[in-house]
């Protein structure tokens, strides 16, 4: 007998009790967001949350996106940012740096030369300071986000931000590797106490853009 | 390699042991309550709380209760999204299982994502016996490692250790492991964590094999979460080319909407946040982003058993927040190698005898390791009721009886520590149930009252050795209140 034999059939015994048929109803009477706002007020929210967790928190509009993107990675003091081959073109067009293309075949340690990423994202939660990423061509593979040590992350307001953590679930497609980032890396482990910046980057820029 | 739990004393003997460490009264002090309180606070952001708490329960129930078809379909899922499933029925076939499929890689050593599954199997002892070197990357498993220690705590594995004893393991052991750490290191947690960066970085970017557990597992979709902050976990699921996960069975929820409960409650309860860092969703393989290679090791190791077991099996709904150890006053004081388990504190108490068996003598202690206050229940994000099932397995290593275990019916017998509260049971049922010989007994006991020990002798010194004797009153009530009626004419 197979292992997969052997522990279905011990799980069938062990739920002998279990009437055929039945069926444990969840009632879902918990809420769908928590307090009512505007949303005016959500996304306030939002970049306060994103605050809290010390992500560092920049609102503009499109018009002013390219300025306000060339002026991080200037103050930054970056010279190569990676960049997600369905991005918006224009939001670098201002800015005077090396584009480094994500591409399949390069190395984790090249990826680690790099001293900046900017990247879209699908979906952005307030109640919880949360972005998350989808690998969709403007946010590009999971690990351009992950290896260089400075993230900018670009949320469009407000048709990319959500209240709740079940809106932001119905919003997103399981098929896709998902990436759900709140704040920079951080731990818990000495004393647990919180301490910012660990292995992912240390410092997370959150750009707001109407 | 880190130590392992083989061969532990019992709880009582390894408790009076640990309490004894000032140390480690103190660092346990200090970091458990400076989570309870802020635990408290993320809680009461949500005022729904109550309402996902049961949502929880039931959803793992309803898993439970089916969890074949869970099983099945979840294969299902996995299997069509380009992942492999394997079946494990044991510690030793998982191990057997993880070994082979890096040894085919080719390569000779793996970046771990911290895994309360592959701690409990005790893979990496597995893995370096076959010459493949298993590298802990979360910094409480990396301090553990390095220490060459056990683990302490669901969440935080080193919550024993104070930041300088991590200080100068980090000082002593790094060189032996890879980048030595920095010159002249700090005791500040922002520098400590600096150096486990530093000291890990070049495994992350060379690594070709990581092995995971997972928080979840959805049924209809195959997708797994992982749920961390440091950003090891997603270096370990995004950067090698071959992904091993090793889960319990009992990790998945049916549905992806589903998630929004645990993602709302789980984070609250283990690092008190709104939500952690990172969280790391994956369904099978993707093209051109992450691990070519997916394989699902789905582990039992004792789940089929613990879920046989009617009242027991509500710890199965457990998602390993660590909440109850945070709470509980025993843990506190304890600490968490006390407990010779992988799992300590409350739910530890009740998940190792179930998974492991009763037949050990820390297995057959664990369930006494509590003071039954219900603190855990009260925190438990998924609502087991702790205490019911403490109270159970009391019974069952006091009583013996049926229980499975490696999927066959076993009739356990009555544990041997217990003959004399057993005989002591025996006498009370025989004297409640004959009024005549209680009133006699009782009259003497009064009468003699002067004369009784202090302690009880024999097999009794054990109990009364941390308890007082209740005084025995100089009359028995129902004397007095034969006597007196209640005390409504007057007198006394």
């Amino acid at each position: 007998m197979s292992s997969r034999e052997r522990i279905l059939g011990r799980v069938r015994r062990a739920l002998a009790d279990v009437p055929p048929g039945e069926d444990v109803p969840v009632e879902r009477d918990y809420l769908r967001e928590h307090g009512e706002r505007t949303v005016e007020e959500t996304v306030d929210l939002l970049a306060e949350n994103l605050a809290d967790y010390r992500a560092v928190v920049h609102r503009t509009d499109t018009g002013s996106l390219p300025g306000v993107v060339a002026e991080l990675l200037s103050a930054r003091g970056a010279s190569t940012v990676l960049v997600p081959p369905g991005l918006d073109e224009g939001w670098l067009a201002a800015a005077e740096v090396t584009r480094v293309p994500d591409e399949a075949g390069s190395t984790p340690h090249e990826l680690d030369q790099v001293d900046s990423v900017l990247t879209a994202c699908a979906v952005a939660i307030a109640e919880t300071g949360t972005i998350v990423l989808d690998g969709s061509p403007d946010q590009g593979r999971r690990r351009i986000s992950l290896v260089p040590d400075h993230h900018i992350c670009v949320v469009r307001v407000p048709d990319q931000v959500v209240a709740s953590v079940p809106q932001a679930l119905e919003r997103l497609d399981p098929a896709r590797p998902l990436t759900w980032i709140s704040g920079p890396s951080a731990t818990s482990d000495i004393e647990l106490d919180r301490v910012e910046g660990v292995h992912g980057p240390r410092t997370l820029e959150v750009v707001l853009v109407r | 390699m880190s130590g392992t739990f083989v061969g532990m004393p019992a709880f009582p003997a390894a408790a009076r042991e640990a309490v004894r460490d000032t140390t480690l009264r103190g660092n346990l002090r200090h970091a458990t309550h400076t989570i309870r309180a802020k635990r408290a606070r993320a809680v009461a952001e949500l005022d729904d709380w109550e309402r996902l708490r049961q949502a929880g329960k039931r959803i793992k129930d309803r898993t439970l209760r089916h969890l074949d078809r869970y099983l099945v379909q979840l294969e299902e899922s996995v299997t069509a999204a380009g992942g492999v499933v394997h079946w494990a029925a044991d510690a030793d076939e998982a191990n057997r299982i993880v070994a082979e499929l890096v040894k085919a890689t080719g390569e000779t050593e793996v970046v771990k994502v911290k895994s309360m599954a592959t701690q409990e199997i005790a893979l990496n002892e597995t893995l370096e016996a076959q010459g493949i070197h298993a590298y802990e990357t979360d910094l409480a498993e990396l301090i553990v490692q390095l220490g060459k220690d056990r683990p302490s705590h669901i969440l935080v594995p080193a919550i024993h250790r104070n930041r300088g004893e991590i200080r100068d393991i980090f000082t002593r052991e790094m060189g032996e492991w890879g980048r030595p750490a920095p010159e002249g290191l700090t005791d500040t947690p922002a520098d400590l964590a600096e150096a486990a960066r530093l000291h890990l970085r070049e495994k992350f970017l060379r690594a070709k094999v990581g092995i995971s557990g997972a928080n979840f597992m959805v049924a209809e979709t195959g997708t797994l979460v992982v749920v961390e902050s440091e950003g090891n976990g997603r270096m370990c699921l995004t950067l090698p080319e071959t992904l091993i996960s090793v889960v319990g069975i009992e990790k998945i929820v049916p549905t992806w909407q589903d998630l929004e409960v645990f993602l709302q409650t789980l984070p609250r309860s283990s690092t008190a946040e709104r939500m952690n860092p990172y969280t790391s969703m994956w369904t099978g393989t993707t093209d051109g982003d992450g691990p070519r290679n997916f394989h699902l090791v789905l582990l039992d190791n004792g789940r089929t058993d613990t879920l046989a077991d009617e009242v027991g099996r509500q710890a199965l709904r457990c998602i390993r927040c660590s909440a109850c150890l945070n709470v509980c006053p025993v843990y506190e004081r304890a600490g968490g190698h006390a407990y010779g388990s992988v799992y300590p504190g409350p739910i530890g108490a009740i998940l190792s005898p179930q998974l492991r068996g009763t037949a050990s003598e820390i297995d057959a202690s664990l369930p006494y390791a509590s003071s039954l206050c219900g603190a855990c229940y009260e925190v438990c994000p998924v609502a087991i009721d702790i205490p019911e099932v403490l109270v159970h397995l009391r019974e069952r290593v006091v009583e013996g009886g049926e229980a499975v275990r490696e999927g066959n019916k076993v009739r356990l017998r009555p544990a041997k520590g217990h003959a004399a509260e057993r005989a002591a049971m025996r006498a009370a049922r025989w004297a409640l149930t004959r009024p005549g010989a209680l009133r006699t007994g009782q009259r003497l006991a009064s009468r003699t009252r002067r004369l009784h020990p202090r302690t009880l002798p024999g097999p009794g010194r054990a109990w009364s050795g941390t308890r007082d004797l209740p005084p025995v009153p100089a009359e028995p009530f129902r004397d007095w209140w034969q006597r007196t009626r209640g005390g409504k004419d007057g007198a006394k």
